[in-house]
């Protein structure tokens, strides 16, 4: 079920991802003069749409983060159609990173190809490279089910499993085989404390997880999610079907969790980017179009495309 | 697409005129009564309420007819203009038309009037050598019905209708008024119904124990014998160890059968004399009577009394006279056993073929011609299935299983025949369908979110169908599982080819090692429906008993649905709560 690697013909100048200080400088870069007047910018939408390949404008700001995932000239295809074209970031470490962009332009789809979950998808095939803590994740000898016990993941819809509380949270426990109760409760504890949870639901562990509300299975989900001590966590809109206040405890909890973990999610809510992240990527028709700190992708975007984006004038 | 599929609902607009113009609605005075929807309202409530209609009115014929089955009726006695009298209980009345009195002038007959007739059960076959007799209304000329008249229920000849005259126990005679000779018959008759009783309990019990130990001796010296050749040593030692086996059952069942014949000495001085209505003098030995009462004289309780006693001879005796009396015991001890067994079959193996069909298989023709294939096994006859379980189970596994463990007992099968298992194996091989439809559509409803968080969680292929996608579709599997069982339970046609039998000596579960006893064929209550209703000699008088019998197939499966619906409401209720 591995998607086969399409070779991709780029040379094998993997950078061993030592705690680097600086980032390496990306291959090409544009020149700084254009830099500093976006609004002279050549229209990059144009030419992508004329399939002209793009370079990612990556900030400056970034240089000093220690990388906890690094993808590298990432491309995927859905059978015929190209989904993500070269993309390359490095996710830093105890940080969160959010990636916004127009729907279909591929956020979902990087984020799911982090823990290999578009392996299940039979028409997939990928090129490029992803390293988490340096291990790679697309090498064919690499162990998915182990790859994935090292990333945590919250999907859009709260998906709490037919099961307790309990025994939701402890599943990435449970199916490792661990029997010790007192390590299950432990964790269960923590995790549900670390998700914010366990004040309202520790007299109810043995309770069904599908008769919580909606941001309380949210959170379960997170506090399921963290129970594994993934190396990084990935969020998947976890706030699109949730009521702002159910919203706003969820912004609370990443803003809690980040340092103890690194978090790339995707939104489609600019406020709640440029609230909760520290860094924000933005993505356009399969294309990274500018990566940086958020409040300069905000404030201050490189490119106007960007400014764009995300003062409402496109999308 | 969209706007092919959409027909226009005005004639294409000119694109010059303004675009408000394009949708507008070609407005009616009033909507068309179609439109409203009423006459789908009115169509598709008919269709439930027939479909109503149809289904109470089997219930209530089945219940109507089936109920008072066990209700003591009065005995009447009929005397006709002849002057014969009759007696005995009403079965049935109804309007006939006489057949035309042939005319000597060879004119057509008129037609002649309709009249009434009843039918009287009457009983005394060893007497009359019918249990049943028309009397057209006209030909009686009175009836009564006397006091003392006793319904008697025995174990063989049917039932028999007589006032007792005397009553002979252990010597002692009571003659006189019926009233006296009813009050001694009641502690006779306990009496030697408790002789009775012992005696049957020896007869099965010890000389059955003795009968099957000399079967067994016969059996080991059979097999050393074609292990080690007739002639060999071996053989010669295993026929002195087991000559001296045998030696002590002979001296068990001698002893037993004298017993026996004690008993039978002590219940024959034990006799009641009655006289029939037309006269006639009947004795009849009181072990032989299961029931008596006299008709006439039962107050509401006591008939409630005979009522109740029916029924519990019903559930939990045997049958006697053919089937068409008695209990049915044994009936519903092997519709409830068969029918667990194949469940017990049927739904691992259903659920693990749905789960390789929907999560494993590789969608694509194969996996569809498979699934079409399953569907249509489903409206396979179910004569075919039986056909085939007797072909291939009976005559292929169940001989090979015979010549390799049971060569001693050939040329009489144990496993090529019908019996509980192959009849079991067949039931789940035709409700195969039944569970693989629904917890396949029960598989395919877990929300690909909930395994994509399992997957997420680092869960394997496996570990995501073991804990999230199998709980989570159990109530679905608890569907087909029901239907299975509905299904399975009022089969009868593949039964009567793979072991369901109209009389089964032994239960297919008993004290004996090893206990269930996968080889015996077994009763079935279905079966029993058909034999007591096609096969009987006294057809009439089974006519009661196979509706009983088909109230109570249908109470057994709603029963076991009932406890199946019951799980899976518990199991639904754990599903369940604030879903977004």
């Amino acid at each position: 079920m591995i998607a086969d690697r399409s070779p991709t013909g780029h040379e094998h100048d993997l950078l061993v991802p030592a705690p680097a200080r600086r980032l390496p400088q990306p291959p090409m870069q544009h020149p700084q003069p254009e830099r500093a007047q976006p609004q002279r910018q050549p229209k990059i939408f144009d030419a992508i749409a004329r399939n002209e390949p793009h370079v990612t404008e990556t900030h400056e700001g970034l240089a000093g983060e220690e990388a906890v995932l690094e993808i590298e000239r990432f491309n995927l295809h859905y059978g015929a159609m190209h989904a993500l074209h070269e993309v390359s970031m490095r996710v830093p470490r105890g940080k969160v990173t959010a990636l916004i962009g127009p729907s279909g332009c591929g956020k979902s789809t990087l984020l799911r190809s982090v823990n290999r979950m578009n392996d299940l998808i039979d028409s997939v095939r990928i090129g490029g490279e992803m390293r988490l803590n340096g291990d790679p994740i697309y090498a064919p000898g690499v162990d998915v089910i182990e790859l994935r016990k090292r990333i945590g993941m919250v999907f859009q819809k709260p998906n709490p499993f037919p099961m307790s509380i309990f025994e939701n949270v402890v599943y990435s426990l449970r199916i490792d085989g661990e029997r010790d109760r007192s390590v299950l409760e432990r964790t269960c504890e923590d995790s549900l404390r670390g998700a914010g949870l366990w004040e309202e639901v520790k007299d109810r562990l043995q309770d069904s997880a599908l008769r919580l509300s909606g941001g309380q299975q949210q959170r379960l989900c997170i506090a399921r999610a963290i129970a594994a001590e993934p190396e990084v966590l990935l969020l998947d809109e976890p706030c699109s079907a949730l009521d702002p206040i159910a919203t706003g405890r969820i912004e609370d909890l990443i803003e809690e969790l980040k340092g103890a973990y690194s978090i790339l999610m995707v939104t489609h809510n600019m406020q709640q980017a440029s609230r909760t992240s520290d860094y924000t990527a933005f993505m356009y028709l399969g294309r990274l179009i500018e990566y940086g700190p958020t409040d300069d992708i905000f404030l201050q975007p490189h490119l106007r495309e960007t400014e764009d984006y995300v003062t409402g004038r496109f999308g | 697409m969209n706007e092919l599929s959409t027909p226009p609902l005005a004639p294409q607009p000119d694109r010059t005129q303004p675009a408000r113009t394009v949708r507008r609605r070609n407005r009616r005075r009033a909507t068309s009564l179609f439109a409203h929807g009423e006459p789908m309202v009115w169509l598709t409530g008919g269709a439930l309420g027939l479909c109503l209609v149809m289904i109470t009115g089997l219930l209530g014929l089945v219940l109507s007819r089936g109920l008072p089955t066990f209700w003591p009726v009065p005995v009447l006695e009929l005397t006709t203009h002849s002057g014969e009298r009759i007696g005995g209980e009403v079965a049935l009345v109804e309007a006939f038309r006489p057949e035309p009195e042939a005319s000597s002038e060879g004119a057509p007959a008129a037609r002649p009037e309709l009249e009434e007739r009843r039918m009287l059960r009457t009983g005394n076959y060893d007497l009359t050598g019918v249990h049943f007799r028309w009397v057209p209304e006209r030909e009686v000329a009175s009836e009564r019905a006397p006091e003392w008249i006793l319904t008697i229920e025995r174990l063989e000849w049917g039932r028999f209708f007589g006032t007792p005259t005397a009553l002979d126990c252990d010597g002692v005679r009571t003659e006189g008024e019926p009233a006296q000779v009813w009050q001694a018959f009641e502690a006779a008759h306990r009496a030697a119904r408790e002789t009775w009783r012992e005696r049957r309990a020896i007869e099965t019990n010890d000389i059955g124990a003795a009968a099957k130990i000399k079967e067994q001796a016969r059996l080991a010296i059979r097999d050393a014998q074609l292990r080690y050749g007739a002639r060999s040593s071996e053989a010669e030692a295993v026929r002195q160890q087991m000559t001296t086996r045998v030696a002590q059952a002979d001296a068990e069942l001698a002893r037993a059968g004298e017993q026996v014949e004690r008993l039978k000495a002590l219940n024959t001085g034990r006799t009641i004399t009655l006289t029939t209505v037309d006269g006639v003098q009947s004795v009849i030995a009181l072990d032989q009577i299961v029931r008596a009462f006299p008709a006439n004289r039962l107050s509401w309780s006591d008939k409630l009394g005979v009522y109740a006693s029916r029924v519990r001879e019903f559930l939990f005796d045997e049958p006697r006279e053919s089937n068409s009396e008695g209990g049915v015991f044994p009936a519903i001890f092997g519709t409830v056993l068969m029918t667990l067994i194949m469940s017990i079959l049927v739904v691992p193996f259903g659920v693990l073929a749905a789960l390789y069909l929907r999560e494993y298989a590789r969608p694509g023709p194969l996996v569809s011609a498979v699934r079409i294939a399953i569907n249509n096994l489903a409206g396979v006859p179910s004569i075919v299935f039986g056909v085939f379980g007797v072909g291939f189970f009976c005559y292929w596994i169940g001989a090979g299983i015979d010549e390799l463990f049971f060569a001693a007992k050939l040329p009489s099968p144990t496993y090529g025949k019908g019996g509980l298992l192959w009849a079991a194996l067949t039931l789940a091989l035709l409700t195969l369908p039944v569970v693989i439809v629904p917890t396949e559509e029960a598989l395919a409803a877990v929300p690909r979110s909930m395994r994509e968080g399992s997957y997420a969680c680092g869960a394997t292929k496996w570990q995501t169908i073991w804990r999230i996608v199998l709980p989570r579709a159990m109530p679905g599997i608890m569907t087909g599982m029901i239907l299975a069982l509905a299904r399975g339970a009022g089969e009868v046609a593949p039964l009567m080819l793979v072991g369901a039998s109209k009389l089964a000596a032994e239960l297919p579960l008993d004290g004996t090692f090893p206990y269930l006893h996968p080889e015996r064929s077994f009763m079935h209550l279905g079966f029993h429906i058909y034999d007591l209703g096609f096969q009987s000699q006294n057809s009439e008088a089974a006519k009661p008993m196979v509706y009983t019998t088909t109230l109570l197939l249908i109470a057994l499966v709603v029963v076991l649905n009932l406890i199946a619906i019951w799980v899976r409401a518990r199991l639904r209720r754990r599903f369940q709560g604030a879903q977004l």
